[in-house]
Order: structure tokens, then sequence, then C-alpha cells
């Protein structure tokens, strides 16, 4: 039996304060002026209470590099910010593209037990775009996988593209799509355009994502099928989905939290703490996807979290690896990049964090509403917090995030997974309850 | 702080015309003199004392600068210092007799500086040495051949040469 | 001046600094004793991530000029070809007490990485990155360009109003970018001649007019015409069909050369592919400043080079500075 735990005073999702009483990994009562003997009783006035936080786009590179991160690290730096689910992308060594590897990757997710670990399966045999993987064992198994990408690559083959998305109708699946046309990104380094042009670093065209979306749209339309575009960077991209959405096209879209609220004029000093795929776009591009995120065009925020040791970022800029680490400062960039700037309340910010992606990824027990009878699966957050974003913010193996030094709103205070806690006062509890 | 003036426009003249004169007689005539100044207010004196020299001793004197930034040895103590343009009158310096005009005399190193650069562009036969001012506390064995004025000064006294040609006024004045 | 990474963050003042004394250095150039003592006792390391022998050649004649002793790196068949990273070589060049590195590196943006990293506390000079910048060869261009204008009275002088223009693989072109952003500071005004596929999507922002037409351009009658290197061994061939309709459409051929005014300066960074981008005639000619700008290109870099290592550097600290302010943005 776990401790009961009662939150008082915390204001559900940026509404009226109550008390959440959370029993047997349940939300047990929901009111005012609750008690419960024996209970741990958490005083959580002027703190919002969320859903546990779903990544749908999380790397956490074990099995094969672990030097960057581990299912455990990752696990700990999912919890540090809020989240209680990730999916984990398959782009590991070997590769999630069998039933053994992804049952591989939720055993080590249970025994960490900080968040609940989703393995997302490959499309294609080893990523490399020319067969299909085996998605019905891999739905079939015990990882009960849902979700099916190669991210890292783009499902560039457009017959394999469309036999992928109508072959994972039959397990009520969804292909995530990372867009990007190789033949016209190769050797690309940051978004083209005027500051491409005068740094000397290869471009890569925004029409190079929207060409593929756009073509992918199409595809799910023509064979009815879902689809989900990963990352999404441009406001063509934006304009695409709303087309496809108007058409009642099944698709869904992520927006990551950097592209919310960084451009591409950070490149300029070539700190390749700057440098992911897809890249740091313009001014132009972030107001367009932080509308998308506003208006529902774009469905949920994915953090993409890229860890890399130190050795692939503090190098010249070529030579560095692409990726940030984004699952501890996720919620509090979305914080001021849509709260501050009021194009989301926290309920929003419950919806495109918590319930939409749970939902897209047919995750059971996650994005739940607060309420009586519901998995205790939430999310504490002081927004009236907040300071420099440091080293000792990070919890995971990598530091490769680019708010070091940069002033951030808010604080994940206290996370809730299973009813257990595993964030306690903005400390991480690892602690195996009794 | 005070300042007093030490020498007068007047002054000024008196003193390079006998420097002129001094010139003459030490290498009896004007034979074989190039007048070189070390920027940058030796350049002026330089071209006055040129004239000078070439109305008392009736045959034209060669003049030209002499920059010795590159020659300093204490340019990583300071600010980076821009070189001023050194020009060797057309004769060159090969088997001449060489005097080097500065406007203040203190430590002496930019003298030995200037000794430098000279053996890297030729061989002279002799260098002499004319000095508007001397303020003494000198750091290495360098002694002027032709003085304007001896002016004995406390470290850190600040002598100020202000010339028309760059100042607007003929005077020298001391600060302390 | 405590590094010189590129061009464009050079002030007017700081440009037309190195370009005067330049023109001191030219002087000691032509005596018989070219050395000068003034930086007697300072290391400068020429590392050299990718081949070139001209450039280097050039930095290690203007440092023993300036009496600084010379140690050449280069990255073939050094630790570095066997993966040894930037950072390692760096902190080995900081172990042997390095006072100015001399970089010429493949990645655009290496030498600025080195500069701001704080693995070295030694002056970083860029000879060439990437397709970023170069800008000791913007600068002996516009040396050159100056000293065929106004000769001995150069000094302190721009290029107001001077016509240049600059045909060939813009898109991968170091030197075509530092000497935009350059020549814009001083003054000139720029054109761009190259195939479509060869000029960056997106150079609205850029000083310069930008055309495909080589002809109208020497119409014109530009004060100096820069034709650059068409760089074989950078490129897939998908930029332009053939050699031979590059040259045709946009070589300086003998008749183009006999087209263009008299007082118009042939100029090119070199090296050459004769017959190319440009012809015998014209690489040849007395209008031809290609043999002027190698000598200007030493007095050029003894220049930079004393400018950052002859007076009081700034410490390391002020650097750890600069890193931090970029963090917090």
């Amino acid at each position: 039996m776990t401790e009961s735990l009662l939150f008082r005073g915390a204001s559900i999702e940026g509404g009226a304060p109550a008390d959440i009483l959370v029993e047997d990994g349940r939300i047990a009562e929901v009111g005012s002026g609750l008690s419960r003997a024996g209970a741990r009783v958490v005083d959580a006035q002027g703190l919002i209470a969320l859903p546990g936080l779903v990544d749908l786009h999380t790397h956490l590179r074990e099995p094969g590099y672990e030097a960057s991160e581990t299912v455990l690290t990752g696990s700990r730096a999912a919890a540090t910010g809020g989240y209680t689910a990730v999916f984990a992308m398959p782009n590991t060594s070997p590769v999630a593209d069998t039933a053994g590897v992804v049952e591989q990757e939720l055993a080590l997710g249970e025994a960490a037990g900080l968040v609940t670990v989703q393995p997302i399966g490959a499309v294609t045999v080893g990523q490399k775009g020319e067969r299909l993987a085996e998605i019905g064992a891999m739905a079939a198994s015990r990882a009960g996988v849902r979700v099916f990408s190669d991210d890292g690559f783009c499902v560039w083959d457009p017959l394999i593209m469309r036999r992928a998305l109508e072959y994972v109708k039959a397990f009520d699946g969804v292909i995530a799509q990372h867009a990007q046309d190789p033949r016209l990104t190769e050797g690309a380094q940051m978004n083209e355009g005027t500051v491409s042009a005068e740094l000397g670093l290869a471009g890569w065209p925004a029409m190079a994502e929207e060409s593929i979306i756009a073509r992918d749209v199409l595809l799910a339309e023509h064979v009815g099928s879902r689809l989900h575009v990963c990352h999404l960077s441009t406001a063509g991209s934006v304009d695409l989905i709303r087309w496809a959405k108007k058409r009642g096209v099944a698709v869904t879209a992520e927006v990551t939290p950097h592209h919310l609220l960084l451009t591409e004029d950070l490149v300029r000093g070539y700190d390749a703490r700057f440098k992911v795929n897809p890249p740091l776009r313009r001014d132009e591009d972030v107001q367009a996807v932080r509308e998308g995120l506003a208006d529902g065009t774009i469905d949920i925020v994915a953090t993409d979290h890229a860890p890399h040791p130190a050795e692939a970022k503090s190098c010249e800029w070529q030579a560095a690896a692409n990726g940030m680490v984004g699952l501890e400062s996720a919620l509090r960039v979305v914080h001021t990049a849509m709260v501050q700037t009021g194009m989301l309340g926290w309920a929003d910010v419950a919806r495109v964090m918590s319930h939409t992606p749970a939902q897209i990824g047919r995750l059971a027990g996650h994005g739940r509403p607060i309420a009586v009878g519901e998995p205790a699966e939430l999310t504490f957050y002081d927004a009236a917090a907040g300071g420099v974003f440091a080293r000792d913010d990070l919890r995971g193996r990598s530091v490769n995030s680019p708010y070091l030094g940069r002033e951030l709103p808010g604080s994940v205070r206290w996370t809730v997974h299973a009813g257990r806690i595993t964030v306690a006062d903005g400390a991480l509890n690892e602690e195996v309850p009794a | 702080m005070s300042t007093r003036t030490v020498l007068h426009d007047a002054d000024i003249q008196r003193a390079l015309r006998r420097i002129a004169h001094e010139i003459l007689e030490s290498n009896k005539g004007p034979d074989g003199l190039v007048i070189l100044g070390i920027p940058t207010r030796g350049v002026p004196l330089a071209q006055r004392l040129a004239a000078l020299v070439t109305k008392v001793g009736g045959a034209e004197v060669p003049v030209g600068s002499l920059d010795v930034t590159m020659y300093r040895d204490d340019l990583h103590r300071h600010p980076t210092r821009t070189p001023q343009p050194t020009q060797i009158p057309p004769g060159g310096i090969d088997g001449k007799t060489v005097v080097l005009v500065d406007d203040v005399l203190f430590s002496g190193r930019s003298i030995r500086a200037a000794l430098d650069a000279l053996q890297d562009i030729g061989r002279p036969a002799a260098v002499r040495l004319a000095i508007l001012v001397d303020r003494g506390h000198r750091e290495l064995p360098i002694r002027p051949d032709f003085v304007g004025k001896n002016l004995p000064s406390a470290r850190d006294e600040r002598v100020n040469v202000h010339l028309a040609d760059i100042d607007g006024t003929d005077e020298v004045t001391i600060e302390s | 001046m405590r590094h010189l990474l590129d061009t464009k963050t050079l002030s007017r003042d700081d440009a037309l600094q190195i370009l005067d004394v330049a023109e001191d250095m030219a002087d000691t150039q032509r005596r018989e004793v070219k050395k000068l003592p003034t930086l007697r006792g300072k290391t400068v390391v020429n590392l050299f991530f990718e081949d070139s022998t001209r450039t280097r050649i050039s930095f290690e004649a203007a440092a023993k000029r300036l009496s600084a002793d010379v140690i050449n790196f280069s990255a073939k068949g050094s630790s570095v070809s066997k993966g040894e990273s930037l950072q390692d070589t760096a902190q080995t060049l900081q172990a042997m007490a390095a006072d100015a590195v001399v970089i010429r590196h493949g990645a655009s943006g290496a030498p600025r990485t080195l500069a701001t990293s704080g693995w070295i506390s030694a002056g970083v000079v860029n000879a060439g990155d990437g397709t970023h910048e170069h800008p000791t060869q913007a600068l002996l261009d516009a040396f050159t360009m100056r000293k065929r204008r106004y000769g001995a009275d150069s000094r302190g002088r721009d290029l107001e109003g001077f016509r240049v223009t600059i045909v060939g693989d813009i898109l991968h072109s170091r030197v075509a970018r530092s000497n935009v952003w350059l020549l814009h500071t001083l003054g000139a005004e720029i054109t761009l001649v190259a195939p479509p596929t060869l000029i960056p999507q997106d150079v609205t922002a850029w000083p310069a007019r930008v055309g495909y037409d080589l002809d109208e351009a020497i119409a014109d009658a530009p004060d100096a015409l820069m034709m650059l290197r068409i760089q074989l061994e950078r490129m897939n061939a998908s930029y332009f069909p053939t050699e031979r309709e590059y040259s045709r459409c946009w070589g300086l051929d003998p008749e183009r050369f006999a087209a263009l005014p008299q007082s118009t300066m042939v100029m090119h960074p070199g090296p050459m592919n004769r017959g190319l981008e440009i012809c015998a005639e014209a690489a040849d000619s007395p209008r031809s400043t290609v043999l002027d700008q190698v000598t200007n290109g030493v007095s050029v870099r003894m220049a930079a080079l004393y400018l950052l290592l002859a007076g009081e550097r700034p410490t390391p600290v002020d650097d750890e500075n600069t890193a931090k302010k970029e963090d917090a943005r």
C-alpha cells in the first residue's frame, strides 16, 4: 500500500483551488476542506495542478547510446519536467524494429519506475526505408506499440509510406513522420535563408519539410489512415496542416518547445547547442507555429528530447550532432512562449501536453481529467517562481540545453506517477515506497 | 595641478636657429647631412631645422622622417600603437651624417629604437641627435649632440611640446 | 584587436588601420633588410586543416619578417586525420604557449568556435573557414585596389565610389563574402555575377547588386573585375551542365577582356584555372593585379599579426565574460 497523498489548495488547470486526495494510485476525492488520517499533506496553494505531462517524442538512447542517456536517466529528466509518460523513439542500437527490443525498453522503463515509458516502433527495418518492420508483432507485444516512426530519417519512398499508412490501420496505429526530403537537405546545417547565406552554412529549406507533409496528407487521405507529423517547424507546414484538416484528413501535428521560442539568429555565434533537426527557423515561423498551436492546427507539444555527449557539441558546427535536451525545460518554455503571451490558458496546456498526446498515442491511464476515479498522474507547477535555467536544473545524463543561462519562468514542484511522488518540492524522489 | 610655460614661441625659434648653426659648425658645412624627424613632433621640428640649415648653409639639406614604433622595446606594455610613415629622402643614408630630431629626450629608449631602425635602412657615416628639450632621467647611455633647452624635471611631471604645425601654437609647458 | 575572424564585424576604423599599417609594412619589404624585430619572441602557429600552400606561405613569411617564430601544423597525416578533435588540437597549442593561431578549416565557424571556446588564450586569425569568410584575402584585395588607384597617396583613404564586380561561385566562396562586407564598409559599390545556382538563395539583405549576365556587367565599366576560381572539388555537377558552358557564359575570355575598359583592374585570388574562368591574356596583362595581390598579402598579414600581437593583449578573462554574455541570450 502506498501512502495517501493530500494536495491542498492547488488551482486545477488554472481554475478554482481545490484539494486532491490520492489513494491507491487513483484520485479518490476532489473538493475543499478534505482530510484523511495518515495521508501525507502537501501545501499546494499557489500551484497549478495539471494532468501528468505526456511526451510523444523522446529519445532515451538505450539500448546502444548509453553515453548520452539511459532509460533511467531519461526518466529522471522526464519526471523533473513534470512528465509521467514518455514515448521512446526507436533510433536506438539495435533499432527498435522488433518485439524483442520494444519489450526490452518497456522493461527498462518499468525498472526505473519514474514514468511510463511507452516504446515507439520503427516503420521500416533498421529505419532504412526499404522494407516494413514487423509492425504487427510490435503492436501485439507486451509493449503494445501504437506509434511507429523512423524519426531521425524521413520515410521518403512514397510507396513505402503508402504501404505503412495502409498497414498500420489494422493495429489502430499511427505513422509519425519526420518530414525532411533527404535530397534537398544533403549536408544541411541550418535553415536556408538570409542567415545561412551570410554564415556560409549549407541550407535546409523550409519546403523540404513542407513538400513531404503535402505528399503525406494526400496519401493519408487517399488510404483513409491516421498520420502524425513530428516537430513541425515552418509557417508553410502550419498552412498545409490547416488545409488538410479542413479537408477532413486524420492528421495530427506536434511542435517542440524550442521551435516555439528560438530563432535562427542564435546560430550566428556558431554555438552548436543551437544545432537541431529540423533547424531553428525565422521569427515568422515561430509566430506561425505559436498561432497554429493556439488555434488547434498543431495538436500537441512534444519535446524531441535529444541528449548528446559533450564532445558532440563542443566542437565546430559542422562536426556537431543535431539535438537539444528538453524534458526538464518544456513546461517552462511553453509557459513563456504561450501562456505569458496569452495564447494558451492552463487548461489548453493540459490539453496539448497531456490529454491529446495520450490520445494520439493510444496510451491508457494518462492524459485523463483530474477527477475522481482517474489514475493519479499529476503535475504541480509554480507559475510564480522562475530563474535562470542552469546545469542544476538538468537531471538527465547530457547537458546540451539551449536554455542554459536564460531566464525562464515557473518551476515544477511535485510530480505524481501511479499515485506515488516522483518529484517532491522540486527534488527527484527515487525511493521505492513501502 | 599647475602648468607653467618654459619656452615661448620666440624661445623655440631662437633655439632652432642656434641648433642650425651648431649643426653646420660641427659638420663643417652642409655636405652629407640628412635630417630625419622622429614622429610625431620630431617631424615638423626636423622640417623647420632643415629649412634653417639650408638657408644658413647655402645648400639644400634633405629631410625626412623615421618611425621607430616597430623597434620599441615596450610595445607589449601599452595598447597597440599605430606606426607613422617612414620617409627616407631619395639619396638614402649610406655614408651620410644623419641628424635625428625629436622634441623631448627622456629615457632614451626611442633613440635606441631609432638607431636600430637606421641600421636596417642603411649604414650612415655618423649619427647625431638634436633635441628641443632634454628633461633628464636617462635609462640608457644616450646623450644629445644639440639641445634646445635643458629642463630638469621630476619623473611624475609632464612636459608638453606644442608646435604650430600640429597644435596651433608654439610653446613648451611643464605640468606638475 | 583580439582576433581577426571576419570582415562582417570589422569596423571602418579597424579596417583602415590594418590597411594603413600594411602600407608601412610594404615599405619595409622594399628595403634591403626586410625584417623587423617587432614580434621577436612571439610564436605564431599555422593551423591548416585544409591544404593551402599559398596562404600558409604568405602567413609564414609575414610572421618571420616580424621576427616571430613560426610553427606549421598541417592536418594531413597528423593526429587530426586520425580523429583528434579541434579541442584537443587547440589545447596542445595552448600547452606549447602559442601567441597567435592562424587557422584554416573546412567548417564554417571553426575559427569563432576556437576563439570563444576558452581552450586557448592565443589570438586567432581566420585564414579561411569553410564557405564563410577569408578576411585577410579581402583586406589584401582592398589594399591592392586602393594602391592601384591612389598610389603613394593611399594612407587614410577608403574606396568610396569604387565599383567592383565579383564573378563566380558566390555560393561557396568565402572570398566573395569577405569582400562584400569589407568593400561595403569602405564605401565601394559591389555587383555579383554568377549562374543562378551559384548564388545563395537569399541575398536580398546583402549590400550588392546581383545579376546573371557577365557581358552586361562588363558594359557597365567597373573599376575592378574580380574573377573567382570555380572550385571543381567542392561541387557536384548539377550547379552547371559543363565546364565548357560555364566558361562560355561566365568566363573572362579574350573577347570579354577586349571589351573591358583599359582602366579596369582584373583581379583573382588564385589559384587560377587558366582557360576556364580567366583567359591567359587577362591573367598576364598589366591590368591584372594577381601578382600584386600576392605581394600585398604578405604586407597585409604582417599588419594583422602586428595589430594582434604587438600591444598589450586582453586577458582570457575578457573572453569568459564574452562567453557568459552569449550564454545568457
